[in-house]
């Protein structure tokens, strides 16, 4: 056959829904098949690192890289990726700001292997091992990846051309991020392949979102019915749909949940978590400290709630290791 | 008296401090002490602004994640805001920020948010040069994690070994 594109996905520290993703194009994944030549896919197709490692530099068109990025092995794949394909995009939440996995920047590599290995009521480990990047067995040497300190996100270890934000990316999405690239006019790199307006500009709910909003309690989806016409910022809900960016048909506000966030921020946000921060504060409805810090009470976890898709890719990227009392 | 300016530590480092002033009060404050001839650290970098209204979160976390060891946030007192109510949301983001701050492990004492009138040039000398103290004592703020911190932990295991395994 002639030569088709050829096409290259894989995955770092992710949980495997943005594999399910691309299989959940269904008849749509037919026509991406036909179009390509998928060369290197672990989930899916017995090729191998080596395989990728010697195909010629750049003779891949796109890899499609998700999860972030945690050990030695990860980064080193990215970077082989990186220099073997033309373009490399960051697919779904974790990829683009880390994701899930970057929420364990709220602590490092000794406090995670602590609680992993050592101090969980199931864990035995009498000798108290912890994972090594090189151990006898058996007479021989095993080499295993090393555990970074920090999780980051895919451009934070090598250059990115494109961005599929989403945990997981929607099938349209994926399917208008894909026939731009092989369309062959590709917008400038760096793009984020969804519009560029937040979620609330198109949200359903919008016109029940007042214009100067005043909040006086905040509330968790369990501890209220949301009613399903109305904003749910409104309903003291904390809908991060004024600080993220549109594109994936507002899932979560159909299913009557608030958005947490999961498309990342629009280009003129530098900082998800402080922009929807400010958003929030702005609407309390107070004066005084005491009633405003009241009130703050119902935000039990400001920074997972803020960043939960977004630490690694936010201003700070992790939390500093001192003893502070939150 | 004034007190004097605090000194720099045995290896010569310096607190950086950012400090937002509202145009119409702190930074008339602060202008005030300029022209008193009064002595106070010189660790601020003052920024201008139209009311504390105006310092958008995301300017604190740019500066500490851009090498500022804190940051200083003046405004008018409550019910002197030029634009009525800015003052009261800078509260209300403040008292939000410093929750999201601490769980970053960023103390206390590194991001400050004070009511500084024009006349207060005393109270602007005293909140910067306690507040220089205070940061002085704890030392840099290093966030926006330099790269050197990623791999904390694999050198040693490295040392022990190894082929192949950049750290
Ligand atoms: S806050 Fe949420 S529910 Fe309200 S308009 Fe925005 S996206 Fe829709
Ligand atoms: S509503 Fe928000 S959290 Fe839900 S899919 Fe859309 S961007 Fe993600
Ligand atoms: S004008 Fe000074 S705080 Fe608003």
């Amino acid at each position: 056959m002639p030569d088709k594109p050829k096409v290259a996905f894989y995955w770092c520290a992710s949980c495997g829904g943005c594999e399910e993703a691309v299989v959940d194009l269904a008849e749509k994944i037919l026509d991406v098949v036909a179009a390509v030549d998928i060369v290197f896919w672990p989930v899916a197709l017995d090729f191998k690192k080596s395989d990728v490692e010697a195909m010629e530099d750049g003779s891949i068109l796109a890899s499609f890289v998700n999860g972030a990025i945690r050990t030695t092995e990860q980064e080193e794949m990215a970077l082989l990726l990186r220099r073997k394909s033309k373009v490399l995009v960051a697919f779904g939440s974790c990829a683009h700001l880390g994701g899930i996995p970057a929420l364990a920047n709220l602590w490092d590599r000794e406090a995670i292997f602590d609680t992993a290995y050592r101090t969980t009521a199931s864990t035995v480990n009498p000798e108290g091992t912890l994972p090594q990047v090189s151990l006898a067995h058996n007479g021989d040497r095993v080499h295993l990846p090393g555990f970074y300190n920090t999780v980051r996100a895919l451009d934070q270890v090598t250059e990115v051309d494109y961005y599929i934000p989403g945990c997981a990316p929607t099938p349209n999405i994926i399917a208008g991020a894909v026939e731009t690239l092989l369309g062959g006019d590709l917008p400038p790199a760096g793009t984020v392949l969804t519009p560029d307006i937040a979620l609330c500009e198109d949200c359903p709910r919008l016109d029940t979102k007042p214009q100067e909003l005043t909040i006086e309690r905040f509330r968790r989806p369990h501890e209220v019915i949301a009613d399903e016409g109305t904003c749910l910022l409104a309903q003291g809900l904390l809908c991060m749909g004024p600080a993220t960016r549109s594109g994936c048909g507002h899932l979560c506000i159909n299913g009557n949940m608030p958005c947490t966030g999961c498309f990342g921020p629009t280009s003129k946000v530098r900082d998800q978590g402080a922009k929807y921060l400010s958003a929030i504060a702005s609407m309390l409805g107070f004066e005084d400290e005491a009633a405003i810090d009241r009130a703050l009470d119902g935000i039990p976890d400001p920074v997972g709630t803020f960043y939960r898709y977004g630490l690694a890719g936010s201003l700070l990227r992790r939390r500093k290791m001192t003893p502070v009392d939150a | 008296m004034d007190k004097p300016a605090a000194p720099a530590t045995a290896d010569g480092w310096e607190p950086k401090i950012v400090a937002f002033f509202c145009n119409w009060c702190t930074y008339l404050a602060a202008d005030l002490a300029g022209t008193s001839r009064m002595k106070y650290a010189p660790n601020t970098r003052v920024i201008r602004v139209m009311c504390s209204g105006r310092v958008d979160p995301q300017f604190v976390l740019e500066a500490l994640a851009h090498g500022a060891d804190g940051v200083l946030i003046g405004g008018c007192h409550p019910g002197d805001c030029h634009y009525q109510s800015g003052n009261y949301k800078a509260l209300r983001r403040f008292r939000l920020l410093k929750r999201m701050l601490l769980a970053f492990g960023i103390e206390d004492e590194r991001v400050r948010l004070e009511w500084i009138s024009a006349a207060e040039a005393d109270k602007l000398r005293d909140v910067v040069n306690e507040m220089v103290a205070q940061v002085k004592a704890l030392g840099p703020a290093r966030l926006g994690t330099p790269p050197e911190d990623w791999a904390v932990g694999l050198e040693e295991e490295a040392d022990e070994e190894v082929e192949g395994v950049t750290v």
